[in-house]
């Protein structure tokens, strides 16, 4: 499996939304194939019911009284919006012309 | 010797008495940065008005009102957001960002009366080992200019070995405090996971991700980390344990402390002066009463391997915020709403926060996730098996914190492989979730080397006082690189 073809990559890489050229498409299979190879030393381990950890303590539920709380204000919210008006976010068109 | 070469102890001495005030520590502090920081590169920002400022109402502040941190200068790396400071994390991505709020540790530090004097370089989103992958600057070694100061706190290091500042915040994800600690011969904290709210520092791997601090002594190191500790509301991941007074536990004496060394930890792939110099520092402690023996940690070799499949993931995830739309760089000329993103995250992000989205994209997609993120995280679990089993019969863990000591600018850029083996020694510790410390330990032809010492999870008390202990018996903490003849 370790090899990664340059069409996977450009496959990945539409899935991680990143534009990526032929070149660079090029590269990172080369590279992306040696890194799964080495991690896939991980098969030599028999790890059959192992219980797989995500946290390492034990980590539980925080809970906090359901109260209505004031949010971050408008001006701050906008402050680092490249493009806003009347209060709202702007992005270019959603469909193509 | 500078005023920032003295440790708080000495400064809060200074101010007691009224030999200097702190804004005389503040404005000495952005001389120090003028004076070196051409040759460091170790700042991306600039506090210095408000510094200023800030040290002006301080000094009128009744000295029986102020604590061992008041008045005092830090740096701040630049994964952590400062309310109204630029924090880019190293990112073309971030250019220009203004936070709209304080980190939880930032608003402690302030609290403390710190004064942030700026932001600190670093590999690109924590993502490297050596703080060339950041898109601003490349950070140099203070004790050889033409080497790395270590990464991804790469600038938090250098900064604080050069005399800049005496305290600075770094961040931890697979040894980002510890090994540029190491290679830059200051002392740097990993705490437990849980211990350090993680509020405000633009996450990286949430599961392993810890903010600790970067110090020129240990005594200073535990004072911080005081500071910084302690549980909070918003962090569901931060422990509700109680925080110890670190700094007043320290005095010396480690009589009888259990010390485990991992075969493991001195094996092949390790330089032969690090070998020698945790040797001689397992002497050093022999001398001080404390009982040394070898011990296993037989799935080490895998660590490395699954960290880059785990931090991968939580990175491909976490970093999907960065879109263009509401912060940061956008993009210009784009047809539609997929290009905007796609066109912003390829443009706004450098090769090696890319490759390790697509390697975490990759980890968890379809066909992959039970091979890959499944298997790795089954195989922390064996790791942190073999960690809790040493610690059944032992009360800290010592070994090297780095392989050699800091290699050459370039040397390592463009092989991925070669420059994740770097954190062999600390990646371990961060799948385990445990605390960890690198302190000096000796030279390698002039070059700083690390020794870490790993504690139980919530003992940073036993790991700080075996810092110290070590740290009094020897004199490495007392040299400082030479930067430009100062």
């Amino acid at each position: 499996m370790a090899k990664l073809t340059k069409e996977e990559v450009k496959h990945i890489a539409h899935l991680a939304r990143l534009a990526i050229t032929e070149e660079e498409a090029e590269k990172f299979s080369e590279q992306l194939g040696k890194i799964t190879e080495y991690v896939e030393t991980l098969n030599e381990l028999d790890t059959t019911n192992v219980e797989p950890t995500s946290h390492v303590l034990p980590i539980v539920n925080v809970m906090r009284e359901d109260a209505a709380k004031k949010g971050l204000e408008l001006e701050k919210v906008l402050l680092n919006v490249k493009e806003h008006e009347n209060g709202l976010i702007k992005v270019p068109p959603i469909l193509e012309e | 010797m500078t005023l920032l070469e003295r440790s708080s102890k000495e400064l809060q001495e200074g101010l007691h008495k009224g030999e200097f005030k702190i804004v005389d520590v503040i404005n000495e502090t952005y001389k120090r940065i003028e004076e070196v920081d051409g040759d460091v590169q170790a700042f991306l920002a600039l506090n210095k008005e408000k510094a200023l400022e800030e040290a002006k109402e301080k000094d009128q502040v009744p000295v029986n009102e102020r604590g061992p941190l008041f008045g005092l200068p830090i740096g701040i790396k630049d994964n952590i957001v400062t309310e109204g400071l630029e924090t880019t994390c190293a990112s073309k991505i971030l250019e220009g960002f203004i936070p709209i709020y304080d980190a939880t540790v930032v608003k402690k530090i302030r609290e403390a009366g710190m004064i942030t004097i700026g932001k600190l370089n670093m590999d690109e989103f924590a993502m490297g080992s050596s703080t060339e992958t950041s898109y601003y600057k490349k950070t140099k070694n203070p004790w050889d200019l033409e080497r790395v100061p270590g990464g991804s706190s790469g600038g938090s290091a250098a900064s604080v070995a050069a005399g800049e500042v005496p305290f600075a915040l770094g961040t931890d994800t697979g040894g980002s405090i510890r090994q540029p600690a190491a290679f830059c011969g200051v002392v740097g904290m990993k705490p437990t996971y849980g211990r350090v709210s993680r509020f405000g520092a633009v996450a990286f791997a949430s599961s392993l991700d810890q903010i600790g601090p970067i110090t020129r002594n240990v005594y200073d190191n535990a004072l911080l980390l005081e500071v910084i500790a302690g549980v909070d509301p918003n962090d569901s991941t931060s422990a509700d344990v109680p925080v110890p007074n670190y700094a007043s536990k320290l005095d010396g004496d480690i009589k009888g402390l259990r010390i485990a060394v991992p075969k493991e930890f001195l094996s092949e792939g390790i330089d032969e002066s690090v070998r020698q110099s945790v040797l001689d520092a397992l002497e050093v402690f022999k001398g001080l009463g404390a009982t040394v023996e070898e011990v296993s940690l037989p799935h080490s070799k895998y660590a490395l391997a699954t960290y880059y499949i785990l931090a991968s993931s939580e990175a491909s995830s976490n970093l999907a915020r960065f879109d263009g739309i509401r912060y940061g760089f956008r993009a210009e000329g784009v047809k539609n709403l997929m290009d905007l993103y796609k066109q912003t995250r390829a443009q706004g992000f450098g090769d090696e926060v890319k490759r390790r989205i697509m390697l975490g994209t990759y980890s968890l997609s379809a066909g992959t996730y039970d091979a890959y993120y499944k298997k790795a995280q089954q195989v922390r679990t064996l790791i942190k098996q073999d960690y809790d089993k040493v610690f059944e019969d032992y009360d800290v863990i010592v070994g090297p914190t780095t392989p050699t000591a800091a290699f050459k600018i370039g040397e390592n850029i463009d092989d991925p492989l070669t420059m994740y083996a770097n954190d062999i020694l600390t990646i371990p510790i961060n799948l385990a979730g445990v605390p960890a410390i690198s302190i000096p330990c000796g030279f390698d032809n002039g070059l700083p080397l690390g020794l870490q010492i790993i504690g139980k999870h919530f003992d940073e008390e036993t790991v700080y006082r075996a810092a110290y202990a070590f740290e009094q018996a020897t004199d490495y903490h007392k040299q400082s690189p030479r930067l430009g003849g100062k």
